[in-house]
């Protein structure tokens, strides 16, 4: 597919992917290569210019943004252009009302949200008051509430301290294992490294890699051309002369491999 | 780094406190802090621990924009702030929102860009050449004459670094500048800082959650929580003390890395602040 904007910017050229059920899928690439644009296809707010959108194999085209959207979740990448409700309780309960589900459900999912992205204490509030991180999760909060079958996550981690950071790792792990599809569009490689997604890496809109995290982060002249860094632990397994067959997943791996070398 | 002096710090916060007209409770309680000039520093902590506000007392948002209790003071480069109008303080602090998208404004990148610098009465060659010489550094000469709003959301963010970067202000506070950076270009940013801290002296304080990015080039980072600074020191200082992740601070992968070994009884003889760094001591025979 291929997306042209109104001011004749091609920001897709001719991209081709398959996302399959229960997938967890990263995104990433340089500034205006596309990743939101493409994301934004997903649940039809934007329409290809050429080529073509299937959801679970039906045209997207067909289906109407509010349909595509009981079951796939974006979270925006700036959250000014998803918070419109006068407060928090109201932002995330939004959807939960709009698709009908019922007032105990709701009082759940709403105390869930609340609680699990720190934000019990605004519940009140105006979204407009909250510090920038704490917009984020509430973006973030008001998807994941209504628990979509697809969740889409643009730039999930701007803003996020190491503990929030934690959290959005377990979450994303959770609901993978729950079966649902993920998708997360990121700058941020120690995140990444992290989840282990497949990894797709755009440049220009067009997609010119995809595959294990694992193996793409260590494809250094791909990476540098789309302007993507080596997580830490990939650039130190890459300096060091003597290493392991494969990269330190996380730092206790490192550590018993040095600890191993050093004795 | 740049002409460094303990003697009059260039930005001074003495005792200040600082509660949101319509919010419980203290936005921020009983802050101090120096900040030398030729500085860079790292504003650090949990999401909501009060960072943006002291940013936003320091550039004078607080109070002439923001109703609240105010109490201390705040004094850049001579003048206290709650005294001096914001007009003075845009051209002394160069101030980089959180949300690219509150700042940019314009038709076009370009003029975005020459925005503050005509606001200064610059010459006009002296604006077309920051403006050039801007544009270069941050890559962003194939934008100049797109209008600021059709740019994706990283790009936003270079466009408005520009505009405060051409303005050369002695003390310069960016908040949260590479969230929406992509890798590379974020590093660019911090040698980018890094070369202004040591050409023209600029004082910076950063606000960044990505501290592998700007431990190797910070001076001090500073910890805030729940609206108070509750630790200061060097990267390795505040990075080795066992405290800071309580904090939410993200320490480096290979930072872990070498506080593990050291708590093993093998300690490196210097903490590496790149991966590169922590290589060369490892492979040391
Ligand atoms: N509303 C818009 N109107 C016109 N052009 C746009 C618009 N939004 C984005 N573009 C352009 O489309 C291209 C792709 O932008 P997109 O936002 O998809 O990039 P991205 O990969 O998400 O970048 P970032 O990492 O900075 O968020 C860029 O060249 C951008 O300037
Ligand atoms: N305009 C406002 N009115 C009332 N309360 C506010 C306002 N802006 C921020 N706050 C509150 O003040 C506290 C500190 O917010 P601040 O934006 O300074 O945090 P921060 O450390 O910058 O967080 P983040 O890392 O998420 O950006 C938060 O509890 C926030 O909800
Ligand atoms: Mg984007
Ligand atoms: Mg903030």
């Amino acid at each position: 597919m291929t997306f042209v904007h109104q001011n004749g910017v091609k920001a897709l050229d001719g991209v081709s992917l398959t996302i399959e059920k229960h997938e967890l899928v990263g995104i990433v690439g340089e500034n205006g290569a596309g990743k939101t644009t493409l994301v934004r296809h997903i649940n039809g707010l934007l329409r290809p210019t050429s080529g073509s959108v299937l959801i679970d194999g039906a045209d997207a085209r067909g289906t109407s943004v509010a349909k595509l959207s009981r079951k796939i979740g974006i979270a925006f990448q700036n959250p000014d252009h998803q918070l419109f409700s006068e407060s928090v309780e109201h932002e995330i309960t939004f959807a939960l009302k709009n698709f009908g589900f019922d007032d105990a459900l709701i009082e759940q999912r709403l105390n869930w949200a609340l609680d699990f992205f720190g934000l019990k204490e605004y519940h009140k509030s105006s979204p407009l008051i909250l510090s920038g991180g704490e917009k984020k999760r509430l973006t973030l909060a008001s998807i994941l509430a209504w628990d979509p079958e697809v969740v889409v996550l643009d730039e999930p981690t701007v803003g996020q301290d190491a503990i929030q950071k934690a959290k959005l790792l377990e979450i994303a792990r959770t609901l993978h294992s729950a079966g649902k599809t993920i998708i997360i569009v990121s700058h941020d490689v120690e995140f990444l490294w992290s989840l282990q997604p497949r990894l797709v890496v755009m440049k220009r809109g067009r997609v010119v890699e995809d595959g294990p995290c694992a193996v793409v982060m260590q494809e250094r002249e791909l990476l540098e051309d789309a302007r993507v860094s080596q997580p830490q632990l990939v650039a130190l397994y890459e300096s060091l002369s003597r290493r392991p067959a494969s990269p330190f997943q996380d730092v206790s791996q490192a550590l018993s491999w040095v600890s191993g070398e050093r004795r | 780094m740049a002409s460094k002096g303990p003697e009059v710090p260039l930005l001074s916060v003495e005792g200040l406190s600082f509660s949101y007209l319509d919010s419980p409770r203290a936005a921020l309680t009983d802050v101090n802090l120096k900040i030398n000039r030729g500085e860079i520093v790292i504003l650090a902590g949990q999401s909501g621990c009060g960072k943006s506000t002291l940013l936003r007392c320091v550039n004078g948002l607080i109070p002439h924009m923001y109703p609240g209790d105010y109490k201390g003071r705040i004094v850049v480069d001579g003048d206290v702030v709650a005294e001096t109008p914001m007009g003075k303080l845009a051209q002394m602090v160069g101030f980089l929102f959180q949300n690219p998208e509150n700042q940019i404004f314009m038709f076009s990148v370009e003029r975005d860009i020459a925005f503050g610098l005509e606001n200064q009465g610059l010459p006009r060659q002296e604006m077309r050449r920051r403006v050039d010489e801007v544009m270069g550094l941050l890559h962003i000469e194939p934008l100049a004459l797109r209008p600021p709003h059709e740019l994706s959301d990283g790009q936003k963010q270079r466009v408005a670094l520009a505009g405060i970067i051409a303005m050369r202000p002695n003390l310069v506070i960016l908040d949260e500048p590479t969230s929406l950076l992509d890798p590379k270009t974020a590093s660019e940013l911090v040698s980018l800082v890094s070369k202004l801290n040591k050409e023209l002296g600029i004082t910076f304080v950063i606000v960044e959650h990505r501290l592998e990015l700007l431990t190797p080039i910070a001076d001090r980072i500073v910890v805030m929580d729940k609206g108070r600074v509750v630790m200061e020191g060097t990267p390795t200082e505040v990075l080795t003390n066992p405290a800071s992740s309580t904090h939410g601070l993200a320490i480096p992968p290979v930072f872990s890395l070498y506080s593990e070994l050291a708590e093993r009884g093998s300690r490196l003889p210097r903490a590496p602040l790149t991966p590169e760094e922590m290589a060369q001591e490892l492979n040391a025979p």
